[in-house]
């Protein structure tokens, strides 16, 4: 018992003390997953609308294909992202593996397809008479796209918070990529890993602490936003 | 008149199956078509595909003389027309920003857009709703931003696609007279799809009736009622009495139509010994106590029947009767109480000569 009472009693006063290290891995840890949820938005949000509002041919395949993306191991996307960047690999003369943007890769490669999938089931929840309103009244093809995002809000804002959620805690592809590097690639999932290796329980603990605690927020603020939003359409 | 849009040998087809055959069809500035017709007539594709929201599989679409060959051109003129339809489908928003919609997609300036907003919302009178949330509205009143959310953009074209049927009855006629002053005072024309015939009969100048696809019959809304083209065309206009005869004689315009060897007086253009489909409207028969002294009437068909059938349809009464052949008539509850109509009982029918159709048989 002694061991978990003492290492939270560290770790919070780690965590009071802000020590540099922890918060220098949780700083990196965002700066790393911000762009990775930006990207992974940018390209699967357009992608998701369009598969769920048009009907074209293959679009059968491509969805089996995002949604096999969905539930693809992060872990084995690590693996090819490595090999695409591995210095013999097809990639290897842009030397990113073990850096953050390889991170970002791979884990822009593990959002998008959740994004995709979320958005277009986002998508065909709607009326699709809506669509036809918003052309009626006027509108271009982007101004129809924004005002179905618009009206998708809700479940969209889900597909933010699986994104991130995702890639935050998840620690097998970036322990690949990334190669916990100190000062450079190491981010909180793949620290916990390290520390804990090490027996120092008290770091692990305190950038669990951090880790649930960043979870927690992205969670509180988007159900926040849900269920403002939400009272004014029970129906 | 000015033809704001017309439409040539238009074939659309869904999986193969043709959906719409429409040889011409045309809107001209100012008019008040009612497109009536059965559900699943064709009439919202019909209007989808006017609206540009939908491309034909042949033939072409012409609105204010452009045939559009490109995205661009759809675009263009589509924004000169504005779709209703059933469901209000009002966005997320509060009802100043729904109104205010199509008007910011076309990038007008900011006191432009609330002016016109006002404006509009004062038209139906809601401007009290101007901040409410959409989600928070009844039916009656979503369907009235929605229309203030079409006309503020000033449209040349209004495409209707029954707009009042999911509303209640009260609210449904409100709202509706409440629209139809509005399209009067500024001469706005409008295509109104419907499968209600009195609601075609209260609003329209014309009627266009539709079924499977195809455009049966358009005409002056009074002439299409009182003188439908064919059979089905009757039917759905409300025609009850439709009786399979043959001219047999013919003098002054007054045909003798042979009915089950009964003879019924017609005015009608049709030659003698043409087989016809002989139409009479329900509210066209009128009924007389049954007296041994019948009185005369300016009616030449004048008929001693037996009642078959009395049923309550809405605010009249219909009443089936047996004069050789099968009959129908409207009448009000006082008339009924008056005459003191019993099943069984014998009652005198009265038709007017004009106020009998004839189609030719083919």
């Amino acid at each position: 018992m002694d061991l978990f009472v003492e290492g939270i009693k560290q770790a919070l006063y780690l965590l009071i003390e802000l020590n540099r290290e922890i918060f220098s891995i949780a700083w990196r840890t965002l700066s790393i997953t911000g762009p990775s949820v930006l990207i992974s938005l940018l390209i699967g949000i357009p992608l998701g609308v369009v598969l769920g509002l048009m009907k074209f041919p293959g679009r059968k395949l491509l969805l089996s294909l995002v949604y096999t993306g969905m539930g693809f191991p992060p872990t084995v996307i690590g693996l090819f992202v490595a090999m695409f960047l591995w210095r013999s690999g097809p990639l290897g003369f842009l030397s990113l593996l073990y850096t953050p943007t390889a991170m970002i890769i791979a884990q822009v490669i593990i959002a998008t397809p959740i994004v995709i999938g979320l958005i277009l089931a986002a998508m065909q929840q709607l009326d699709p008479k809506l669509k036809l309103q918003a052309l009626s009244l006027g509108a271009n093809k982007l101004q129809l796209f924004w005002i179905l995002i618009k009206e998708a809000k809700i479940p969209s804002l889900a597909a933010i918070m699986a994104a991130f959620g995702g890639i935050i805690s998840e620690v097998g592809s970036a322990m690949i990529v990334g190669g916990n590097i100190k000062g450079r690639t190491r981010i909180l999932t793949t620290a916990i890993v390290l520390f804990t290796r090490m027996g120092k329980f008290e770091k692990a603990i305190a950038i669990s602490i951090i880790l649930l605690f960043l979870s927690f927020l992205a969670n509180f603020a988007l159900t926040y936003i849900q269920q403002r939003e939400g009272i004014y359409w029970k129906r | 008149m000015e033809t704001l849009l017309e439409v040539k040998n238009l074939i659309h087809r869904y999986n193969q199956k043709v959906v719409l055959d429409i040889e011409g069809f045309e809107l001209s500035k100012g008019e008040v078509l009612a497109l009536i017709g059965p559900n699943g007539a064709g009439k919202s594709t019909f209007l989808r595909i006017l609206n540009l929201l939908e491309k034909p599989t042949q033939g072409i679409v012409n609105i204010f003389g452009i045939t559009p060959i490109n995205n661009r051109q759809r675009h263009n003129l589509r924004k000169k027309m504005v779709m209703i339809f059933q469901e209000p489908l009002l966005f997320k928003s509060t009802v100043y920003n729904n109104v205010s919609y199509g008007l910011r997609m076309r990038k007008k300036n900011k006191d432009f857009i609330k002016n016109k907003v006002l404006e509009a919302l004062e038209k139906f009178g809601i401007s009290h709703l101007i901040n409410r949330q959409a989600g928070t509205l009844s039916g009656g009143e979503a369907q009235r931003v929605s229309l203030a959310r079409a006309l503020v953009l000033e449209p040349e074209i209004l495409l209707l696609d029954e707009p009042f049927a999911a509303l209640d009855q009260p609210t449904r006629e409100e709202l509706r007279d409440d629209l139809y002053k509005i399209i009067r005072r500024e001469n706005q024309t409008t295509l109104h799809v419907t499968h209600d015939r009195n609601e075609a009969l209260v609003i329209s100048d014309n009627v266009a009736v539709m079924n499977e696809g195809e455009i049966l019959q358009r005409g002056r809304t009074e002439d299409v009622f009182n003188k439908p083209i064919d059979e089905f065309v009757a039917n759905f206009l409300g025609v009850e009495t439709i009786l399979y005869g043959k001219i047999t004689s013919k003098s002054d315009g007054l045909c003798i139509v042979n009915i089950n060897n009964h003879k019924l007086e017609v005015v009608s253009d049709l030659e003698v010994g043409k087989r016809v489909i002989t139409c009479i409207r329900p509210e066209n028969v009128t009924l007389l106590k049954y007296s041994l002294k019948a009185p005369l009437t300016s009616a030449r068909n004048s008929f001693i029947s037996t009642i078959k059938d009395i049923s309550s349809y809405g605010l009249v009464y219909r009443v089936i009767m047996d004069c050789g052949f099968n009959l129908t008539s409207f009448i009000t509850k006082e008339s009924l109480d008056r005459l003191n109509l019993k099943i069984g009982e014998k009652i005198i029918a009265n038709i007017k000569a004009t106020s009998i159709h004839l189609l030719s048989r083919k």
